[in-house]
Formats: C-alpha cells, sequence, structure tokens
C-alpha cells in the first residue's frame, strides 16, 4: 500500500469514527435542501433543473469547507502528532496529498449523499442530466480548491480559529473576485491587466460555466492547476514551520 | 558497522536564541546513551535533528550510514522514535493506531501479526487495545508510544523523556524492556531521572545550553565533583591540629576543609587530588599514629549534585 494511500485511509476513518462526518454531511445537506427550497423557489420556478439547487454552493462552501480543512494541521501541529508523522518513512507531499485526498473524498460523499433532490427533479419533470452531471463535478471541484486553500493554511498556524476565520476569508475573497459589483467597484483604481487577472481568478465564474453544462479544459486546468498550487504552498509551510 | 548513530556537529538556532550549539555523538549497537541535560538546554532539539524531524543549520545525521539529509525516508525507516510527550492520534483506538503505524512501517502477513502482537506484550498494553487513545492515563499513552516505536524491530531507537509519568513499577519495567531490547539496537533515552543513568545506560552525555559539557560514563560525571571520593572524619578538637599535621603529609590530597567545630567533635573533610582514592592513605597514617578518632566515611556523591554543579555554572566549570 501506498503512503498517500495508509494517510488518507487513517483520515478518513478519524472523520467517520468522531461525529465530524457525519455533522458535516447533515448540516451540508440540511442547508442545500433549505437553500434550494426557500430562497431558490424550487418548486415555485416550476422548471426542472437544479439550477437553485447549485446556485447555493459557492456560498456553503465557502463556510462549510474550511470547517473540515482548518484541522488538517492546525490540530496535528497543536497535539504534537506532526512530530510522530514526519519522522515516520512518509514525505511531507505525501501526508499533504493523502489528508487533503481523505478531506475531498469526504465532501465528495456529501454532495452524493445530495441525491433525493436529484431523483425528484426526474420525477417532477425531465431535467437534462448532463448538466446536473457537470454542475456536480463544478461544485466537487470548487470545494477541492477551498480544500487546497484551507488547507495550506491550516498549516501555517496551531489555532484552529484562526485557520478556519482566514480560510473563509480567503475561499471569500476567491468567490468575490468574480462578481461585477467588485470588478466595477476597483475600476479605476487598479490598472486594466490586475483587474483582467482579479476576473480571471474567480472560482464563481468558473463554477458558473459547470452550472451552464459546459465543460471547459480551462476551467478543469483552472481549479486542477490552483488545487496544485495550495498544495505545494501547503508542502512548503510544513516543512518550514513544523516544530514552531 | 556497529555505529549506528552518529551525530555531527549539529547545530540548530530559533531567531537569537541557539538551542543545539555544536553537539557531537556515536552510539553503537548494544550501547544505551543516557542523554541528559536541564529543561530547555537542547535534548528534544538535538532528538528532533537526529530523527529529521528538524533540519539542522549545520552538521550531519547518520543512521547506519544513511544520511539524514540526503535520504531522510530511508533513515527513518531504521529509526523507532517516542517524541516528548508521546503525542498519537487520540480519536484512534489503541489498536488502530497500532495498525496504521504497521502500515506504514510495511508490515504485512505473518510477520505483521507477530510483530505486533509482540510490542503488545513488551510494551504491557493488552488490556487498553480496543480503548481510545485520548481516554488513557498517561502512563498507558506513554506506553503506546514505546509500543510504537519498538514495533518493527528498528537498528535505533531514540526514546525522548520514556518513563516520565510512569509509576515506580512500570518504570522498572520500561528501563527493564529497553536494556532488553539494546542487544541488537543503539539507544538513545533523554531524561532528567538520573537514577535511571545509573539503571539501565552505558554511556552518558551531559549538555548544557546546547553545549556538551561532558560525555564519558556515569563514574565519569561522578568524578567531576571536587568532593568525589573525599573522606570525612570525625575527631576531637584537641586532637585537630596533630590531624591536620598529619595528613598533609600525604601527596595524594589536594586540602583539608574544617567543619562544625563543636566543643566536643570537629568534622574534617579530607579533599582527594584529582580524584585519587585516598581513603587507604588516610586510613594508614591514622593507624599508623594511632590517631583518636570517632567516625570516618567516603563522601558519596550522588548524581544529582554533579548534575547540578555541571549545569548551573556557565561552561560547567569542573574541579575547582
Amino acid at each position: 500500500m501506498n503512503n498517500i494511500v495508509i494517510i488518507a485511509k487513517r483520515e478518513a476513518k478519524a472523520y467517520f469514527s468522531t461525529p465530524l462526518a457525519y455533522i458535516f454531511i447533515s448540516i451540508f445537506c440540511g442547508l442545500t435542501a433549505a437553500f434550494t427550497f426557500y430562497l431558490g423557489a424550487f418548486i415555485e420556478r416550476g422548471q426542472a433543473d437544479l439550477a437553485p439547487f447549485f446556485e447555493s454552493h459557492p456560498w456553503l462552501l465557502v463556510l462549510l469547507v474550511p470547517s473540515i480543512s482548518m484541522r488538517l494541521w492546525a490540530e496535528e501541529r497543536k497535539t504534537g502528532s506532526i512530530e510522530l508523522l514526519m519522522t515516520l518513512p512518509i514525505t511531507s507531499l505525501e501526508a499533504v496529498i493523502g489528508k487533503f485526498i481523505a478531506a475531498w473524498l469526504m465532501i465528495a460523499v456529501a454532495l452524493a449523499l445530495t441525491f433525493p433532490i436529484w431523483i425528484t427533479i426526474n420525477i417532477l419533470g425531465n431535467p437534462d442530466n448532463g448538466v446536473v452531471i457537470s454542475s456536480y463535478l463544478g461544485s466537487w471541484l470548487l470545494a477541492g480548491q477551498f480544500l487546497a486553500i484551507g488547507s495550506a493554511l491550516s498549516a501555517m498556524t496551531k489555532n484552529q480559529v484562526i485557520a478556519f476565520v482566514v480560510s473563509t476569508a480567503a475561499c471569500f475573497v476567491f468567490v468575490m473576485s468574480g462578481l461585477e459589483t467588485v470588478t466595477h467597484a476597483l475600476e479605476g483604481w487598479l490598472p486594466s491587466y490586475i483587474l483582467l487577472a482579479v476576473d480571471t481568478m474567480s472560482s464563481l465564474d468558473y463554477f458558473e460555466e459547470f452550472t451552464k453544462g459546459i465543460i471547459d479544459a480551462r476551467a478543469i486546468v483552472f481549479y486542477i492547476t490552483t488545487i496544485v498550487f495550495w498544495l505545494f504552498i501547503n508542502v512548503v509551510v510544513i516543512n518550514l514551520k513544523k516544530a514552531k | 558497522m556497529d555505529n549506528f548513530i552518529v551525530l555531527d556537529n549539529l547545530r540548530k538556532s530559533f531567531g537569537n536564541i541557539v538551542a543545539v550549539n555544536g553537539i557531537s555523538m556515536t552510539v553503537n549497537k548494544g550501547d544505551i546513551l543516557g542523554f541528559i541535560g536541564p529543561n530547555g538546554s537542547g535534548k528534544s532539539t538535538t532528538m528532533k535533528m537526529a530523527t529529521g524531524f528538524l533540519t539542522p543549520d549545520m552538521g550531519t545525521s547518520h543512521i547506519c550510514g544513511v544520511s539524514m539529509n540526503k535520504n531522510p525516508k530511508e533513515a527513518k525507516k531504521l529509526i523507532g522514535y517516542l517524541p516528548e510527550g508521546a503525542p498519537a492520534y487520540g480519536e484512534m483506538t489503541t489498536i488502530g493506531f497500532l495498525n496504521f503505524i504497521a502500515d506504514v512501517r510495511r508490515l504485512s502477513g505473518k510477520e505483521r501479526e507477530v510483530k505486533i502482537d509482540k510490542a503488545i506484550d513488551r510494551a504491557q498494553i493488552k488490556y487498553v487495545l480496543n480503548q481510545q487513545i485520548d481516554t488513557l492515563s498517561k502512563g498507558f499513552k506513554r506506553r503506546v508510544g514505546l509500543c510504537q516505536a519498538i514495533m518493527h524491530e528498528p537498528k535505533v531507537l531514540i526514546l525522548d523523556e520514556p518513563t516520565d509519568g510512569l509509576d515506580p513499577n512500570q518504570k522498572h519495567h520500561v528501563r527493564q524492556l529497553i536494556t532488553e531490547i539494546s542487544r541488537d539496537t543503539a539507544v538513545i533515552v533523554s531524561t532528567h531521572i538520573l537514577e535511571e543513568v545509573d539503571a539501565v545506560c552505558s554511556g552518558v552525555l551531559l549538555i548544557n545550553k546546547g553545549n556538551v559539557v561532558l560525555n564519558g560514563s556515569a563514574s565519569d560525571l561522578r568524578a567531576k565533583l571536587a568532593n568525589h571520593n573525599a573522606v570525612n572524619i570525625k575527631l576531637k578538637p584537641e586532637n585537630l591540629e596533630s590531624a591536620k599535621r598529619l595528613l598533609l603529609t600525604l601527596s595524594s590530597i589536594s586540602k583539608i576543609e574544617v567543619h562544625e567545630e563543636t566543643q566536643h567533635n570537629v568534622n574534617l573533610k579530607v579533599l582527594p587530588k584529582e580524584n585519587m582514592i585516598i581513603i587507604t592513605d588516610v586510613a594508614k597514617v591514622i593507624a599508623d599514629n594511632k590517631l583518636p578518632i570517632n567516625d570516618i566515611s567516603v563522601d558519596q556523591v550522588r548524581l544529582d549534585d554533579a548534575f547540578r554543579k555541571l549545569t548551573t555554572n556557565d561552561i560547567g566549570i569542573l574541579n575547582e
């Protein structure tokens, strides 16, 4: 068995042997349902699609993903178990990837468990299931990006509350940067190339393409590269700060 | 090659604070090195560098010839390490945790079962296997950490305060265990319990403020005290002068101190030169001259005193 798999297995067991996974999954499913039915007017719209369901995802993930990622490294550093982990024949990279995969799979389980709404929509009408699948994929990739950001930030502190607050703020920035209100507000203040950069770094814009049923290579590359980038930062931070 | 642990000139600073300032040591197969020093003297930092948790600013660590700098993964395979405070994953059960370690150590099949069982047996944690680690007492947590460290029967065992938090019976058992394991292993044990050094260690490395103060054996450590092997004599005040005169003829003594002078008794402390054993000479002088004395004894220096003496001076001044 590969080290990454061993770490991921241990982490996944930790999620499901404590209430963490169950609480996360219940709250995620409960909140997505509440957003869909109350704020998204799912029934009143009279359309057989899951747009109101997926619209709420970026905002829920901004709050919920950091609640998973905050413990990834801050807890290891607080309890000192990082010393045990890093003196076993495991590299920092393997540990970072293993932990990331376990958390990302847990989020995949949470997403998968929202399946009743998919069944509902198929009973009520004839939705475009391709769009539903691409939206789920977009949501999972977005969660992966937030998770990578949160994991790297969690490695910078021993304090889980700080890790949570800073990660939420960072993820929020990535979502907000694509909103027109934000780009308009920055117009005139920043040179146009920076503005363009801010706009293209928006996780929300890419996510919206997925919810339209478009699986664009650029969007996938965007998510994968940001995940790789933040996991790389994560490895660097651990190597620098593990003992402090 | 029996030099299982070779640390060469390790240095580490945190900001302006020099935690370890050039520590070297060699531990051979079969040896147990007692690594001692006051709190904050750099023991744990040195062990963290030896095990590859910390990267030294300077110096190298070799485990059975494998460089920790160049090939950390291979070097770490050869080490069993119990970090300070025996950290573990608290939400796991003891057996779950041991299985995780066995996975990482690539133990499989029959060998895995045998080694896990043996380690459990040696660490005496059979009764807490299904208990969550967070709910264990300090002593059991420590033993789970020890079990984890010895499971793969490593060539090098590095234990940071392995008996901290154990009761006297458990301490005795852990010491026995360390002695038993050390036959084919090089062991470093950090401690500030000095009786441990006498009980299990074949060598002593004493450090203070990141520097090596002494590298030798427990008796070398004792010898660093000026009054090591000093002879105490109790006699009547009227015999004091003649005793002094007779004793000062001996070439092996450095000086005579007079303590607790009362009406009926005087205590004399005869200090030897360079840790020479002087009781025979002193006794002969007394007997030959029929000097009336009330009592005579040799100072038994306690390791604690030597430790205090060597670590409360800035540079560890030895005999005055």
